[in-house]
């Protein structure tokens, strides 16, 4: 199956008059055959686009949840390649967008333009890099750009008018506005603090502008929902993930999405 | 040579800022800073001040008659970084950075450690300022270094034991830069190492440059002229860099670092990215690493915590691969000999991270005649290793 461009995703979102529903999935955790599983649940429940993590061992910008989440599955032993596998396993039946969620060392030492090229290959359609700010870019982001991958960038509570300036000038498919000054997961963020940043970023860019970081439940999923165009969840993903074994994963985790994106769905209803 | 780093931070195609955009600001914001004050006159005198007063410098350049003369070769001279107040380099640069944070008003002191020096060192002046100190330590560094733990909290810090990961060095970092992620509008983070996102590299290593710097005066003093050698153990490599860096233009003197090849280097258990990693991003900076060939940080090993790391300073990747520092290893085996032999000829006795160097001098003087001269940066004594020591000897030091 052909998947959806990031843009014409976000380009149906808006004519809809919807918020979209990002949800993370770390690849390999517990292992790839369930991970596929749950990026297969997320697409029936609603994502409009999936992240996927891509496990690192030295994980600096997560918190807790994320942490355990990456060391599960490098001891199921989740490489690059594997996850790159069941990204186009899932193309075959889905096409929902998938981003590539990582750290630089594994993506730079497969190499950024065998990278771009096998991601694409897979059918994902962006590549997202906690640790890659626009200023070290040079390899990846042009890499991406030639293979027909969004590369896509981060704006923080701390970032000022030159920040966004300088974000503005590399990213491609969305800004991902990260919603709190701290790790993922780490305590829920002020709507309103939300909302005055979503603005000044919206008056400098005309991409579409998702939130992530530290929203855990559909109630405030709705609240971001209502002034951002995308809203990502990731550490409650996980945790779910984490609490659940066997059998009782799937429903456990495919109940999670179905109220999240029903939630994010008709915030604007 | 060409000046570097970089406006970008960047040695060659090393260094950089590798880090989450939350914290671009605030490098941007201490780069601003100390490019403003590092000219300032009442900032140098502040510090010089201090270097003196309190840290004890000048350190002195001692000659190594007894050991000079058990090995039969070059004459072996000590620049003596262990008398340093809290007992070794480290200090060099927490004055620096201290004075910086307090000029930038910053209220909160954070820091890594992995052998403790860097931890007390930054505790001891974040407590001659007043400042609330927390330090983050691996929980494997806590059991090796239990007695810098307990120094650390004497001198009012507070010490987070780290448990992910290898809960080395490398996870102290990681939870460091974790919680200037989350704290980064009053919190100064006072790196330890020239390693990290620019501009610490660069921070770091000025700071550290008076061991160089002084290394020159004293031995134009005593010998007329520069040593043929200078010999300093790396791990991220500060007092390496600060021991050569003023030397890099003079073409005459060679430059030995000295990385831990822990329990041997076909072991694969050693601390040596220079001599046996591959070029890789960790810890905001693009350098030399420990690594899979899936791109995960390997664990490092070596009977010294302080070196136990698997990256290094991208400023020494930049001289591996200019060909201007030569970079050897040493084993816990070399080391701890090192150590007794200091002990036994000097009444010395070395940090085991500073003995890694003193094993590569002991190997080096041997073949080469008594005209030539040999600086080893003695960084750090070895007090706060003596468990481990006697552990490795399998002496018990506790009476049963």
């Amino acid at each position: 199956m052909s998947g959806r461009s990031i843009a014409e995703t976000f380009a149906e979102l808006r004519s809809a008059g919807r918020a979209g529903f990002i949800p993370f999935i770390m690849a390999g955790d517990p292992n790839l055959d369930a991970s596929l599983s749950l990026m297969q649940a997320a697409a029936e429940a609603g994502a409009d686009l999936i992240e996927v993590g891509v496990p690192f061992s030295d994980p600096m910008a997560d918190g807790p949840a994320l942490q355990r989440s990456a060391q599960r599955a490098l001891e199921a032993g989740t490489t690059l390649t594997g996850v790159l596998g069941m990204v186009a396993r899932f193309r075959e039946t889905s096409s929902v967008p998938v981003i590539l969620f990582g750290y630089a060392n594994p993506f730079l030492s497969y190499g950024a333009e065998a990278l771009a090229r096998d991601a694409r290959a897979s059918g994902a359609n962006g590549v997202l890099c906690v640790d890659i700010p626009p200023e070290e870019a040079d390899d990846l982001q042009p890499a991406c750009a030639a293979a027909g991958l969004d590369m896509i960038f981060l704006l923080t509570p701390t970032s000022d008018r030159r920040r966004i300036a300088q974000v503005r000038a590399r990213a491609h498919g969305f800004i991902y506005y990260v919603s709190i000054t701290g790790t993922t997961g780490a305590g829920a963020p002020e709507t309103a603090d939300i909302a005055a940043m979503v603005a000044k970023v919206r008056a400098a860019t005309d991409l579409p502008i998702g939130v992530g970081f530290g929203i855990t439940t559909p109630t405030h999923a709705a609240e971001i929902a209502c002034i951002a165009d995308a809203v990502v969840v990731g550490s409650a993903v996980m945790r779910i993930v984490e609490e659940h074994s066997g059998p009782d994963l799937l429903p456990s985790v495919g109940d999670f999405f179905t109220r999240m994106a029903t939630a994010v769905h008709d915030a604007r209803l | 040579m060409p000046k570097l780093p970089d406006t970008e931070g960047h040695f060659g195609p090393f260094g950089g800022r590798y880090v989450s955009e939350t914290l671009m600001p605030a490098l941007a914001e201490l780069e601003r800073a100390y490019n403003r004050l590092r000219r300032e006159p009442r900032f140098r005198r502040d510090l010089r001040g201090l270097q003196q007063s309190y840290a004890g410098r000048p350190t002195p350049l001692y000659y190594a008659e007894r050991l000079t003369r058990s090995l039969g070769g070059a004459r072996i001279y000590l620049k003596r970084e262990d008398l340093c107040h809290t007992g070794a380099h480290k200090i060099n640069n927490t004055l620096g950075q201290i004075l910086l944070a307090r000029r930038m008003g910053k209220s909160r002191i954070i820091a890594e450690t992995g052998a403790g020096q860097h931890g007390v060192a930054t505790a001891t002046v974040a407590a001659l300022f007043g400042l609330k100190c927390e330090v983050y330590m691996g929980s494997e560094d806590i059991r090796r270094q239990a007695l810098n733990v307990f120094r650390m909290k004497l001198l009012g810090a507070e010490v987070h034991p780290v448990e992910s990961g290898s809960c080395t060095l490398k996870d102290a970092l990681n939870e460091a830069l974790r919680d200037w992620i989350t704290n980064v509008q009053d919190t100064f983070y006072i790196i330890g190492s020239v390693t990290g996102p620019h501009p610490y590299p660069m921070i770091v290593r000025d700071f550290q440059t008076i061991i160089g710097l002084e290394t020159r005066r004293q031995a134009r003093h005593a010998l007329g002229r520069r040593p043929d050698y200078l010999v300093a153990c790396v791990g991220g490599g500060s007092n390496a860099i600060g021991l050569f860096h003023p030397f890099l233009k003079d073409r005459d003197v060679r430059m030995i670092g000295v990385e831990a090849a822990g329990r041997g280097m076909q072991s694969g258990a050693h601390a040596a990215p220079l001599a046996a990693g591959s070029v890789g991003v960790l810890h905001g900076q693009k350098t030399y690493l420990l690594q899979t060939e899936s791109g995960q940080i390997s664990i490092a090993h070596s009977i010294s915590a302080g070196l136990d790391y698997p990256g290094v300073g991208p400023e020494h990747s930049y001289l591996r691969d200019s060909g201007r520092v030569q970079y050897e290893t040493a084993d816990d085996e070399e080391a701890v000999r090192a150590l007794r032999a200091l002990a036994e000829l000097e009444g010395i006795i070395p940090a085991l991270e500073s003995s890694h160097a003193v094993a590569a001098a002991m190997r080096l003087a041997p073949t080469l005649p008594r005209r030539k001269v040999i600086v080893v940066n003695l960084s750090g004594r070895g007090d706060k290793d003596m468990e481990t020591v006697a552990d490795y000897l399998g002496i018990s030091v506790r009476p049963s």
